[in-house]
């Protein structure tokens, strides 16, 4: 019995620490990075470096979200559960676009 | 007596170190500075790879601006409305269409569009000639019937011609249409004014007031204007709700949120330049301020109709002073206009 709760909790941690967290940035209204290749389960963080609010958006059908509008310091968080690919924007600043590349 | 020499010593110590914190944290721009250049606009406007500027493309296109054979009734060119005599806007608060009908937005200037990275209050079109065709087909605006345009266009020798030498090969159709009227679009640039001068290094280009002015302009603190009229066409190409009156509407202008249904662009509208802004008055998509120094109030009281205005509105922050040397400033974006030299129109 205690074997296997022992490979039940292994198990679960190894699932648990495969998950994998990004960061990325809104700076000089561009995103810092123009495409991330994540695993299906990560999260990427979209964490606002201006000092103005920007609105990171995606109407993609893969995932689509709307993460508000949100000043300097803040960061808000999608895990991408899909795979596929995601087209992000921000809906204040057209000319702001990135893609994710979710596997 | 010594405390009180102590206190006065201490005093006179707090109030040096205040002078030199606000000194540095408010440093007043200079002429000819490095990290200003960033203000200016290249001479080269962007063009798009299948529709690089040539002179005759350029001709065509004005030809074509001007005429106003390209609306239903024969009277109402591009140029009605965005009328080189009002900075290319109209100097009305919404425009007139066909038979004169009341429009719902303000006409936008033709001025720098070349540097923009999507065109209209609610950038529905991405192109210079995206767009071109949009109001000739408008009902509300020129209502003119395209198969006729292209029909009469074919038949007249002065356009097959200068078609010919514009676009040879191509024909004339929407595509080399757009192409055209875009062309003439992207000569009408304003980045030659006393700011960009000043920028340059003549430091008598601006008055003290208009320097002043700029200051404010750039401070996050009083005007916080540079976070959407940045540098250097003074756009962001974003949108954003100011809470003007006209939002209290019964069926409010929705501006942005119709092309991107998000909360937060509801009653969003794009950021318009400020070179030459004191040619285009009235202001605002729904031409609501009537001068600048109207702009500078609605601002000033954070805009007037709460719902979804701009986080960064509420941090805006201007005495009297502080308006008058703003618009003072913005006074000083004009670019001396060139003379427009109106086109011979083919008539057969």
């Amino acid at each position: 019995m205690n074997r296997i709760i022992i490979l039940i909790s292994l198990l679960a941690f190894a699932g648990a620490s495969s998950a994998e967290e990004y960061t990325v940035g809104q700076k000089d209204k561009k995103f810092t990075v123009s495409n991330l290749q994540i695993k299906t389960g990560d999260t990427v963080k979209f964490l606002n470096e201006d000092p103005f609010s920007h609105n990171v958006y995606s109407l993609s059908e893969v995932k689509s979200f709307d993460l508000g509008s949100y000043p300097k310091g803040e960061a808000r968080a999608v895990t991408f559960d899909k795979p596929g690919k995601v087209d992000v924007g921000c809906a204040i600043h057209y000319d702001m676009a990135m893609t994710i590349d979710v596997k | 007596m010594t405390q009180c020499l102590t206190s006065l010593r201490h005093l006179a110590i707090a109030g040096v170190i205040a002078a030199i914190s606000t000194s540095t944290t408010a440093a007043t721009p200079k002429a000819g500075d490095p990290s200003l250049q960033k203000w200016l606009l290249p001479e080269v406007v962007p063009q798009p790879e299948n529709n690089k500027l040539t002179p005759e493309r350029i001709a065509l296109g004005k030809q074509l601006f001007f005429d106003p054979r390209l609306s239903g009734d024969g009277n109402m060119s591009c140029a009605t409305c965005h009328n080189p005599a009002f900075g290319w806007s109209d100097g009305m608060p919404t425009g007139r269409g066909h038979k004169s009908k009341r429009l719902d937005r303000a006409t936008p200037v033709i001025t720098n569009t070349a540097y923009n990275a999507v065109q209209m209050w609610d950038g529905r079109k991405r192109t210079l000639e995206d767009q071109a065709m949009g109001p000739m087909e408008a009902t509300v605006e020129m209502n003119m019937d395209v198969k006729r345009l292209f029909d009469w266009l074919n038949s007249n020798q002065g356009y097959r011609e200068a078609f010919e030498k514009a676009y040879p090969g191509e024909g004339i159709n929407q595509d080399t249409l757009s192409r055209a009227l875009a062309s003439y679009e992207r000569t009408i640039v304003s980045r030659n004014s006393p700011f960009d001068q000043w920028v340059r290094g003549d430091a008598k280009a601006m008055t003290p007031q208009q320097v002043r002015g700029f200051e404010i302009f750039l401070d996050p603190e009083r005007g916080n204007c540079s976070v959407c009229h940045s540098a250097p066409n003074f756009v962001d190409n974003g949108f954003h709700n100011l809470g003007l009156k006209s939002q209290a509407d019964e069926n409010p202008d929705l501006g942005r949120y119709v092309q991107l249904p998000l909360p937060r662009m509801k009653g969003a509208f794009k950021t318009p330049t400020l070179r030459d802004i004191e040619l285009s008055a009235p202001y605002f998509h729904d031409g609501s301020a009537a001068t600048l120094m109207d702009v500078m109030r609605t601002y000033a009281e954070h805009g007037y109709v709460e719902g979804n205005i701009s986080p960064e509105i509420e941090k805006i922050n201007l005495g009297e002073q502080d308006m008058k040397d703003l618009v003072a400033f913005m006074k000083a974006l004009t670019t001396e206009p060139a003379a427009v030299e109106l086109p011979r129109l083919p008539l057969e």
